[in-house]
């Protein structure tokens, strides 16, 4: 079992020459049959295990993982954390979100390494302006921190940036999250893994699903490269691949799937000391804890499952970057990847019941999700275990596309006369 | 000190060019030719950066791209550079660089500290500590941030520019040492189309750093030169230097980046300072070489302590000693050709530690009978120096390498020549898909299989003799030019005879074992730069981080700016072992662009400042600007917002141009909405499915208001509609919808309606649109043309004509986004700042007003006229606005069946009403939240929130519009808006429609 990790256990582990740690997680091999099998070790689907087995007393889990756990887009995110969503329902599930952040590191003795240096989002006309009030009057009011800065507010808050922005898309305004910020990625992956495991959950790596086995329409298990494991219960949380296993499960998803693109430069010196996103020159910019500039781009305008990037966004992005900040244009990037996003029509998650009786969805978070990550777990945890919605996420249904009630968080639609 | 480990002669430096330049803020000198690292060497300076972690004193390691170590600064203030390859930067004149990541100096630097507290910071130590208490993880990461990072960012904007061009080629050669030479040239000689690619300064690749090499029985660089200028020669090849393939895309896409005056004193001002190739190749062959391996052994990071193949390549080519007393630690026969080259020069080999038990090869059996000590079977289990290598112990090994035995013998030496076998660099066959196998013979990943139209050569292909390379290079340009579509013309050459010898035969060992157990003393380094050592992967996978991508991840190995270029193999062996597992199914992490870092600014190109995104401005620009108009960015126009007399703030200008429309007459530029003509036999069809309402029946010369809807039934864009002739029409979009409607109207034809007969075009920028608003428009307008009926029978709201404005030909629509009667008048773009004048100059006698968009807002807010993207977001349906009247229950229309659904129907969603405060002087801000009674402290429900707000001067007093929860059945209530100050600002609801309710003025 894990050890508790402390600064004196890490002091007594030197002193062994750190030969005695154990390790994080088992790899066991799964059992014949579990009430609940979580399909997918990325963030979302760890999340949801562990607040299965430590909430509601669900241990006897297993996740299942095709590859090696945060490999998806746990790991590929630019790792911003957030919640101040325009509409009631996602700013409610963002906060709730939130707030298990805020505890996270103590609640998984592991540091993930939040860092609440706050979220500034840039308005660079009238509309980004008008659109940026009625954000922040909404995360007022509804209890979410939020405040609008101008221009010289914001000079303030990052001196090196170029409020004139080249004198395209000058900074007009800003709306600021003091506890935004970003977390370290791999680490809520692996402390989510950690303390799951400790509470029981059984995590089987390397063994994609080939296959449901559904009997008059309930499932019945999950068909692996290990072998069928039976459940009483799924719960499928796989970014990037939501549809290709609903497809396997025999139902169909409002998703479209497409490579998002990020990248980093070379590690300096502090520069940077929040996270800055502009929708309107479309750029999402921070410094790492090691250095180096954390950029995201935009999607690829295309259907696909490479998680590769094309090049046009690169420049696209890295353009938008240098008229932020012109003292930014000599840097270097280092790295460059993709990650395939799953996008609802209204930009909004899926977390709910499917078609199978048994079977649970939670996919759709488009280029949002990493934010999500405890809460999206929690309210998973919650609807799996009791067979319906939680209140945070009833909202979120996959029958919204039917019934109409589509929660829109494409932003205010950037058009004026 | 003045480069006392140069030789005498030799290599290809200018000795008739010497250089100055700084380090540290030392003078020092070196010449034309060297790199900053060859020139530091060659100064006896060994001791160049601090590395990341541990600040441990580090040194110039490789002689090129793979460099870990030397790091540095270059230049200061705005001109500067961070994390330079010393190993690459071109020494010039007057250069200035300093060490990174150390302080005070890189002599003496306080974070060493780090070194001695090295036992408690583990890989991943951070996972489990700064947690207590909660709060202080802010106050942890600021001091961890600080002591991380590299080099600092430049202090202000770059003064340099750089640009941006496309390329196509039939075949595209990386990489210019012998194999990508004879690809180039078998490729020429066939005339194909070819760009050959080299990131050094100059073409020859390995054969720059090697001594005696032959090809076709003369000097290998005389068949280097005849080649270049050969490939020169050729009609159609361009050679690329200083240009680095960082990236291979999809579809044979590579990014080049080339350096054009890095290596210049006083560039050009017509030079850019990088540039950016976009090359569409129809082949790409790859012949990119191979880099060095290291060997993980103990205390394996001091300075002087080098990879052999670069202490050979500053030998012979830069002419530069790394050391006077050398010792050798190999496990293959190649490295010993470093020993041999520098005996030749008169550096003192102090030992050959080879782990090879039987040392073969040529190179081998040239140093034994040199007469060089030889240790066969032995290794290096420790080093002692502090900023330079002094001294090595050297003990026996097992047989398995696994251990050693007897005592350890001390050697001193000041550099350490190391060589662990060599890695093909298939960086970019790996980026285009291409797949790689471990090789057990060759210790190494080799290519397997190609996923593009790629082709491997040389050393990149793991043939790593001289005549393997030449052979296949030519080969692969002839293979490469005739997939492209070409044929050999001329007779084949002969490709020219060379020696094809190799670094093999060598022993694979991934991990030198050390006097004590590993992590129990010093450190076995395999990631120089992430200071990542063995006993740190060997943790990971003790702590289950078992995939070869969480132990990079947990360990950080081959994270940093090198990519791992020189330890990602030997991490992976190493893991290997340690699984128990073949290293072909540990695997490798995924290689992703860039191959070496490439510039931001390079990927922006001209494309800044102004240049970012087009600013589209109208035909009347010149005019506003002149007339003092403020100016707000509306998608990608730039409209004029108000045009401020002298003393004016913005309501001031908009109060007067407001009451100016309402009293006599206004004008405005509205040539940025967008046009669309639509043609053809089913146009009217067309817009029938488009648009909620219906079209077929609307005559020739009318207008009508359309709205259309997405396929999820909220409204995505509205606009006036002129039927210009049975099978054309005219629509006008909202200015930042254009190009979104008539996507959304070309994917409805190309897609799902392919039997319709329509034909669209954007004609936004064809026209230029003034529109005439107020009870004189009609007079002033009556007074500028001859031909047109103006009369209100004749030309009546929403009606459309032709004819000629100020002897322009004009296209006159009667429609109103005022309320005033209004005429909107197209004339050919070319023509709109001629006709604007004449508006105004015409129009002075009614004191003609030009008014901008917040004028325009606040007079269609006054008459409850809805602005798509401020009244709607995407989440709202016609019904929502009180529009049914627009909405069509007898045919279908995209949206339609959206518009069914249960929760499109609910009474509780947010509708459009008008909103009075009870205090006519208040204006609320738009966007501020709407609630049912105000609570002391959030959270309190909203139920809905204002859109638009405006002090309205026609009315004295303020109007605003919202979208409130059931809006429309409570009209006349009142609910409460509580501000970011403090405010609760109580207001009614209202219809929308505050002003000439019944369209009076509108028909004048």
């Amino acid at each position: 079992m894990s050890a508790r990790y402390s600064i004196f256990s890490l002091i007594r582990n030197a002193l062994a020459y750190h030969e005695d740690w154990p390790a994080a997680w088992r790899s066991p091999e799964p059992k014949p049959a579990y009430d609940v099998v979580i399909v997918g070790g990325g963030g979302h689907g760890l999340a949801t295990a562990y607040y299965l087995a430590k909430e509601l007393g669900v241990r006897n889990v297993a996740l299942i993982e095709r590859g090696w756990l945060g490999g998806g887009n746990t790991g590929r995110n630019t790792t911003i954390v957030r919640s101040n969503y325009l509409w009631d329902e996602s700013a409610a599930l963002y906060e709730h979100s939130m707030k298990l952040w805020e505890g996270l590191s103590q609640d998984l003795n592991y540091n993930v390494m939040f860092s609440q240096r706050g979220v500034l989002s840039l308005a660079h006309n009238q509309h980004d302006l008008r659109a940026q009030s009625r954000q922040s009057n909404a995360n007022r009011l509804g209890g979410i921190d939020s405040e609008l800065l101008t221009p010289a507010q914001i000079k303030a808050f990052v001196p090196i940036m170029d409020l004139r922005a080249g004198g395209r898309y000058p900074v007009l305004g800003g709306a600021l999250q003091r506890r935004g910020g970003t977390a370290r990625h791999d680490a809520v992956a692996w402390g989510y893994a950690r303390a799951a495991d400790a509470l029981g959950v059984d995590i089987i790596q390397e063994s994609p699903v080939t296959g449901f086995r559904i009997d008059n329409g309930r499932v019945q298990g999950v068909e692996t490269a290990k072998g069928f494991i039976q459940a009483d219960k799924v719960g499928i949380v796989v970014a990037g691949h939501s549809g290709v296993m609903a497809d396997l499960a025999g139902f169909r998803l409002p998703v479209t799937s497409q490579p998002l693109q990020a990248l980093v430069s070379e590690p300096i010196k502090p520069v940077l000391d929040t996270v800055i996103m502009s929708g309107a020159v479309h750029a999402y910019i921070s410094q790492s804890d090691k250095g180096e500039l954390v950029i995201g781009a935009g999607a690829d305008r295309y259907v696909g499952y490479g998680q590769r990037g094309s090049m046009q966004v690169s420049e696209d992005t890295l353009g938008a970057i240098c008229e932020l900040f012109p003292s930014f244009r000599r840097l270097r990037m280092m790295r460059q990847w993709g990650g395939i996003v799953d996008i609802c029509p209204d930009a909004s998650p899926i977390i709910g019941k499917t078609p199978v009786e048994g079977m649970f969805i939670n996919c759709g978070w488009g280029t949002g999700g990493f934010k999500a990550t405890p809460g999206s777990g929690w309210v998973f945890a919650q609807t799996i275990a009791h067979d319906r919605p939680h209140d945070l996420n009833a909202a979120f249904s996959l029958d919204r596309f039917r019934t109409g009630y589509i929660i829109d968080e494409h932003g205010a639609a950037g058009v004026a006369h | 000190m003045s480069q006392r480990y140069r030789l005498p002669d030799g290599g290809r430096i200018d000795r008739t060019a010497p250089l100055n330049f700084r380090f540290n803020g030392t003078a020092l000198r070196g010449y034309v030719g060297d790199t900053l690292a060859s020139a530091l060497l060659s100064n006896g300076i060994h001791l160049v950066g601090r590395s990341f972690k541990y600040h441990r004193p580090r040194g110039i390691f490789s002689a090129g791209a793979e460099e870990p170590n030397a790091l540095v600064q270059l230049g200061t203030g705005a001109r500067s550079d961070p994390n330079m390859h010393a190993t690459q930067v071109e020494l010039i004149e007057g250069l200035k660089a300093r060490s990174q990541n150390c302080w005070p100096s890189v002599d003496f630097d306080i974070s060493a500290i780090n070194d001695r507290l090295s036992r408690f910071m583990p890989s991943g130590f951070y996972y489990k500590t700064f947690m207590w208490p909660a709060a202080f993880w802010m106050r942890y990461e600021y001091i961890i941030r600080h002591a991380a990072g590299l080099g600092t960012a430049p202090t202000g904007r770059d003064p340099d520019y750089n640009d941006k061009t496309f390329a196509h080629c039939d075949v595209l050669v990386v990489g210019a040492g012998p194999a990508g030479l004879a690809a180039a040239l078998s490729a020429a000689r066939t005339g194909a189309r070819v760009i050959l690619v080299e990131q050094d300064a100059e073409v020859g690749g390995a054969l720059l750093g090697l001594a005696g090499e032959k090809i076709g029985g003369k000097p290998a660089l005389d068949w280097v030169a005849a080649a270049r200028a050969e490939l020169v020669e050729s009609a159609d090849v361009r050679i690329l230097t200083r240009t680095t393939a960082y990236g291979y895309f999809d579809h044979n896409f590579v990014g080049l980046l080339e350096r054009l005056t890095d290596h210049i004193v006083d560039p050009p001002a017509h030079l850019p300072r990088h540039r950016l190739w976009k090359v569409r190749a129809k082949q790409v062959v790859l012949a990119t070489g191979a880099i060095e391996r290291p060997l993980v052994f103990r205390d394996n990071d001091r300075p002087g302590i080098m990879l052999a193949g670069a202490c050979q390549t500053y030998l012979n080519r830069y002419a530069v000693k790394a050391g006077q007393k050398a010792v050798l630690f190999a496990n293959n026969d190649g490295a010993y050709a470093t020993a041999n080259d520098l005996a030749a020069a008169g550096v003192k080999i102090a030992a050959i530690v080879d782990t090879r038990p039987n040392p073969e090869g040529p190179h081998s059996e040239r140093a034994e009978s040199a007469g060089l000590p030889v240790l066969a079977g032995h290794a290096i289990v420790g080093t002692t120096g502090d900023k330079r290598v002094r001294q090595v112990r050297i003990a026996r090994l097992n047989d398995d390498g696994s251990a050693i035995t007897g005592e350890a013998q001390e050697v001193d030496c000041d550099l350490l020549a190391v060589s662990g076998g060599w890695n093909p660099a298939v960086h970019l066959l790996s980026q285009a898909r291409g797949k790689i196998r471990f090789d057990e013979e060759r210790g190494t990943f080799v290519p397997m299989q190609t996923e593009q139209a790629t082709h491997v050569a040389g050393a990149c292909n793991g043939s790593f003799g001289l005549a393997s390379c030449l052979t296949e290079g030519f080969a692969t340009g002839e293979t490469a030019a005739k997939a492209a579509g070409l044929s050999s013309k001329s007779r084949r050459k002969k490709t020219p005879a060379a020696s094809n010898e190799t670094f093999l035969p060598a022993r694979w060992t991934w991990l030198v074992p050390s006097e004590t157990p590993l992590g129990r003393g010093g450190k076995h380094f395999v990631d120089l730069q992430s200071d990542v050592t063995a006993a740190d992967l060997k943790l990971a996978i003790r702590e289950g981080y078992r995939s070869i991508e969480h132990v990079k991840r947990y360990t950080t190995t081959g994270m940093g700016t090198d990519q791992g270029k020189t330890g990602n193999v030997n991490a992976i062996g190493i893991i290997a072992d340690t699984l128990d597992r073949p290293i072909a199914e540990v695997g490798v992490t995924t290689f992703r662009p860039p191959y070496t870092p490439v510039t931001f600014g390079a990927f922006a190109g001209r494309d800044v400042d102004d240049l970012l995104d087009p600013i589209r401005k109208t035909p009347m620009h010149g005019w506003h600007e002149r007339a003092g108009a403020l100016f707000e960015d509306v998608g990608q126009w730039r409209r004029p917002w108000y045009y401020p007399r002298a003393g004016e703030d913005l309501h001031k200008a908009v109060a007067r141009e407001v009451a100016a429309v309402r009293t006599s007459l206004g004008v405005v530029d509205a040539s940025t909405l967008g046009k669309i003509d639509i043609r053809g036999k089913d146009a009217a069809t067309f817009l029938n499915r488009i648009y909620t309402n219906a079209w077929s029946k609307l005559e020739i010369g009318k207008c009508r208001y359309g709205l259309m809807l997405g396929e999820n039934g909220m409204v995505m864009d509205d606009g006036v509609t002129a039927r210009l002739g049975e099978y054309q029409f005219l629509m006008t979009t909202t200015t930042g919808n254009a190009a979104a409607v008539l996507q959304h109207m070309e994917e409805f034809l190309q897609t799902e309606w392919t039997d319709l007969d329509v034909q669209l075009t954007s004609v936004t920028e064809q026209f230029a649109t003034i529109s005439l608003a107020g009870p004189n428009a009609r007079r002033l307008l009556s007074e500028m043309t001859h031909d047109i009926e103006l009369s209100p029978n004749a030309l009546p709201h929403m009606a459309f004509t032709e004819g000629t404005v100020a002897s322009v030909p004009a296209r006159v629509f009667r429609i109103s986004f005022t309320g005033e009667m209004s005429y909107e008048i197209n004339v050919p773009a070319s023509y709109g700042m001629a006709v604007w004048q004449a508006v105004l100059t015409a129009g002075e006698r009614y004191d003609i007003t030009p008014y901008g968009t917040e004028a325009m807002h606040v007079l269609r807010a006054e008459k409850g006229y809805i602005i798509v993207g401020q009244e709607t977001d995407g989440s709202v349906t016609p019904v929502d606005l009180g529009m049914d009247w627009v909405v069509s229950k007898k045919k279908d229309f995209v949206g339609r069946r959206s518009l069914a659904r249960p929760d499109m129907l609910k009474p509780d969603r947010k509708q459009l009403v008008g909103l009075l405060t009870d205090d006519p002087q208040v204006v609320l801000p738009e966007g501020a939240q709407l609630v049912e009674r105000a609570l002391p402290n959030p959270p309190m429900p909203m139920i809905g929130y204002v859109t638009s707000s405006y002090g309205s001067p026609n009315l004295g007093r303020s109007i605003a519009l919202a979208l409130v929860k059931g809006g429309l059945a409570r009209k006349g209530e009142t609910i409460f808006a509580p501000l970011a100050d403090g405010r609760v600002v109580p207001c009614t609801m209202t219809d929308p429609v505050f002003l000439d309710p019944e369209g009076e003025r509108l028909r004048g």
